[in-house]
This record gives structure tokens, C-alpha cells and sequence, in this order.
């Protein structure tokens, strides 16, 4: 199947390729539009999808014969590279309010919004540390051998606003506050607790779900206690005449698509209210 | 405008740039005047932190101070707590991801100096140390005040390093420019620009002082 979807020119001989360069020079601004069918989606994911998306991907060229060229990266950078002109087809954004957002600033197709899953908060305790988290849930928080807390940053992560939501709630956010350390994205939060630089971590249960054993102990942080993270895709200007885009964000609601993401520590999405 | 990250980014510049003196003086001098063979090593390593991206300087650094690493371990023993998210960690990586930027002008003007006024110095019976304190230090001060100013300048623009080891904690390990990078992030670009264009505008006036000061003190002089 590969050999087949592969661009015809591989099986041309060398030297005709400097002629096939230069008509393909001439006819580029013509055909650009004709030949966008054949090249890759490619698409912005936040930082919290990268093992899923190993599986999402060769689904979807499984199923439609299209490929993703995936980049990772925070909501945040993404929005601002879009809506300077990034060369994006599809948007995963880790939570709504920036497709909604890209969607009023005119960079984003409206009425494309699809979400896609809801994530969900779990705590991490390093290997080595005294506590039991299965016993007594985020209180071993308050244990002096949990020295720093790593959570993403509230101000711009959506995996950070949950985490403050759920200490508030719990009661321990202003006895926390001094251990806290916070990581720029989920992922990077991830890695304080991996390498043993943070003794705690509330993190995103996808990065936790990689196929890999992790060392440590895990807790399912309850989900009444944070408002749901959910999870939009949108598709952007510039894959808006591409069929394999359109195609791409309708796989994300597709039962095939959910068991991945649902594999993977994803919730399904909340009953879409708009 | 986040004035504690402004003050805290200025104490680490100046913290960090009077330790890459002490640090780096004897580097330099070792690599401008040693006979040994396999010198260029030295400048070699000293020059690898210009080779890796900082992020990924950073993430070595994270690693190294982990309860997992023998040195993240040996410091906790040592001090009592953990490195990583520490005013001391940003100081120490900062040392290393500005130190060629501070050794790399320094050797090059001891490098500079006329070999026979070394000899000279020598040949009167100076030591070593008051040779250098005698001749090699002033005349390569020029050198020198770049080297500082390059050290100084480099770390009140570091993101990378301090971005990994950091932990964006108010007061001790948040920067300026973690500072604008999370505003950026929450789409806060007025905040941004305020902060930003008051970071280059300082660093601007205190480069202009270095310099000014480096070719001739009467230049910045304000009363004549």
C-alpha cells in the first residue's frame, strides 16, 4: 500500500528530475489547489495527544488512505503561530476556548468545531516516596516527603486550571501553594516528576497511558472535582479546500477514532451544547 | 509589568556574570598560555554549551540534579534540599550556558598580548600572579569588560535553561522572560510587548554604559 500512494516521480529516472523541477516550478502557483488532495494533513496536536496519536494516525491512513504530518507543541504557541499564518490544515487543541477563539479572529472555518475527547487529571507520586495516594487521595500532598508539587501552569494550560480548580476544592490549594512548581506544558510537568526533580505531579492520565510501565504511583484524581477539560479540533483557513482535512476531523467522532482516544485516558466528550 | 521577575532576572545576570569572572579568568589563561598538547580540548568543551540547543542544555541539567542523578542526590545530602526549582539551580546553569561567552573573549585578549612583554616581566623578576595583575590584565581589560557584558547580556535574555530547571516559581525562579513567555501564552500580547520592550531598553542603557565605559570613560561622562 505504501509503494502505491507514493508521488510518481520517485519512479522516474534521476535525470529527468532538474526538468521535472522546473515545470513543476511553473505549474506550482496553478496546481497548488488540484494538489493539495495528495499531500499530508498537517496538523497542530497539543502536547497531551502525542502517544495517542501514533495509533489515531495509522488509523486514519488505514481507513481514508491520507497521512498526517503531526507537530506537538502547547495550545497557546499554536494559536499565536496560527493566527500568524502557520501553515496548519488541522488544529487539536488541548480545550476550547482557543478554536473559539480562532474561529472569531477569522483564522479558523466556522461551524468546524468538533470535540474531540475530555482529558482527565490523575496524581503521580515518584518512585520512592512514602505515601499512599489508593489511602488517602491528595492528602499525602501534605506529607513533608513530598517536597514539590508539579502542575502545569494555570495561567495559559488547560491540564494547569484543572489541577488549581481540584486543589481549591479539595481544600488544599493554599497549603500547597509553597510547594508548587509548574510546568510549561502537561508534558514538561510530566518530566519534573520522571526524572525525580518533583516528588508529586498532577498530570494528564494520556501521558501516563504511553504503553510504557510507569514507576511510581498513580491516583484518578475524582472528575467532579475540576470543570471538564474538553478537547476541540477546528480546521484552519488553510485546509479548508483540502478533502483529507475535512476527512481527518470527521474521523475524530467516528467510534474507531473514541477507542483510541479512550485507550489512550481520554473521556468521551461531553454532549456537544452548541 | 512584572517588576520582581525584572529585579530577579538583573541579580542573576549580575550574580552570574561576576562568577563566570572568578570562573573564567583562569580558564582563559589556561587555554591562551598552556603548552600542553591537548588544550584545545578544554576549548573545546568550554565552547559546547554555543553547540546545544538550551532546551535541551536544560533538560541535561534537570536530569543531572534529579534525585536520581549521584549529583541531585549528593546536593540534597549536602544542603538539605533538592536543586532543581532553586535560585542556585538558574545561577548554575546559567554559569554553564554563558560560560564560552565569557572565557571565549577573555582568552582571546590574553591571547593578544605581546608575548615579550610577558618575558620582560619575567626577565625583572615579576611572579606569575603580579605579571598578570601587572600587565596581561590591563591591557586585555577590553577583552574582559566584553566578555562580562556578553555574559551579563546572555543571561538576562535565557529562556531554555531556565524554562527546564526552573519550575516558574514567583520570587525565586520566575524570570522576565518566562514572564513574557507565559503571558504571550495566555494571550496577554499587550503585557508582553510592555515587559519586553522594557527588558531591551534597560539591557539597551546598560550595554551602552559597558561599552561606553569600555573605549573611554569620558564618553558617558554626563558633566565636562
Amino acid at each position: 500500500m505504501p509503494i502505491l500512494s507514493r508521488p510518481p516521480v520517485a519512479s522516474f529516472s534521476l535525470a529527468r528530475i532538474p526538468r521535472l523541477l522546473l515545470i513543476a516550478l511553473f505549474l506550482f502557483p496553478v496546481t497548488s489547489a488540484a494538489q493539495q488532495t495528495s499531500q499530508p494533513v498537517t496538523v497542530a496536536a497539543a502536547a497531551d495527544l502525542k502517544f495517542a496519536f501514533a495509533d489515531l494516525s495509522r488509523d486514519f491512513q488505514q481507513q481514508t488512505h491520507y497521512t498526517l504530518r503531526v507537530t506537538y507543541g502547547s495550545s497557546g504557541n499554536f494559536f499565536a503561530q496560527i493566527t500568524n499564518g502557520a501553515p496548519f490544515d488541522v488544529f487539536l487543541s488541548a480545550d476550547v476556548a482557543y478554536p473559539e477563539k480562532l474561529i472569531q479572529a477569522h483564522a479558523a472555518v466556522p461551524g468546524s468545531l468538533v470535540r474531540y475527547a475530555r482529558g482527565a487529571l490523575v496524581l503521580w507520586i515518584a518512585p520512592g516516596i512514602p505515601v499512599d495516594p489508593s489511602k488517602d487521595g491528595y492528602g499525602v500532598l501534605l506529607s513533608p516527603s513530598v517536597r514539590k508539587v508539579a502542575i502545569a501552569n494555570p495561567h495559559h494550560a488547560p491540564y494547569g486550571r484543572a489541577a488549581e480548580a481540584s486543589l481549591k476544592k479539595a481544600g488544599l490549594y493554599a497549603k500547597i501553594s509553597p510547594k508548587l512548581v509548574m510546568g510549561e506544558n502537561i508534558a514538561q510537568t510530566a518530566q519534573f516528576v520522571e526524572y525525580g526533580n518533583a516528588q508529586a505531579g498532577i498530570i494528564a492520565l494520556s501521558l501516563v497511558r504511553s504503553g510504557r510501565p510507569v514507576a511510581g504511583k498513580l491516583w484518578d484524581i475524582p472528575m467532579d472535582s475540576y470543570p471538564p477539560i474538553n478537547q476541540a479540533a477546528v480546521l484552519l483557513l488553510h485546509g479548508q479546500s483540502s478533502p483529507a482535512a475535512r476527512a481527518f476531523l470527521h474521523y475524530l467522532s467516528t467510534p474507531s477514532a473514541r477507542t483510541i482516544f479512550q485507550r489512550y485516558g481520554f473521556k468521551l466528550p461531553a454532549a456537544e451544547d452548541n | 509589568m512584572d517588576w520582581t521577575a525584572l529585579w530577579l532576572t538583573f541579580r542573576l545576570a549580575a550574580i552570574v556574570s561576576a562568577a563566570l569572572l572568578v570562573i573564567g579568568l583562569p580558564i582563559a589563561w589556561w587555554i591562551a598560555f598552556s603548552r600542553n598538547r591537548l588544550s584545545f580540548l578544554v576549548e573545546a568543551v568550554v565552547g559546547l554549551p554555543i553547540v546545544l540547543p538550551p532546551t535541551v542544555l536544560g533538560f541535561y541539567l534537570l536530569v543531572a540534579m534529579g534525585s536520581r542523578s549521584p549529583i541531585g542526590a549528593a546536593w540534597t545530602r549536602w544542603t538539605g534540599h533538592p536543586l532543581a526549582f532553586t535560585f542556585e539551580a538558574l545561577v548554575i546553569g546559567s554559569v554553564i550556558y554563558s560560560l564560552p561567552f565569557a572565557v571565549q573573549p577573555f582568552a582571546a585578549s590574553f591571547a593578544s598580548v605581546d608575548p615579550a612583554l610577558l618575558a620582560a616581566s619575567a626577565t625583572l623578576g615579576a611572579s606569575r600572579w603580579r605579571t598578570f595583575w601587572r600587565v596581561v590584565f590591563p591591557l586585555s581589560l577590553p577583552g574582559i569588560v566584553t566578555g562580562f557584558a556578553l555574559s551579563f547580556a546572555h543571561t538576562l535574555g535565557e529562556f531554555g535553561v531556565v524554562l527546564m530547571i526552573g519550575g516558574d516559581i514567583p520570587g525565586s525562579t520566575r524570570t522576565i522572560s518566562i514572564s513574557i513567555y507565559d503571558q504571550t501564552q495566555a494571550l496577554d500580547f499587550a503585557g508582553a510587548n510592555h515587559a519586553a520592550l522594557t527588558l531591551v531598553l534597560l539591557s539597551f542603557a546598560m550595554l551602552c554604559l559597558i561599552y561606553g565605559l569600555n573605549r573611554r570613560v569620558w564618553a558617558v561622562w554626563p558633566f565636562k
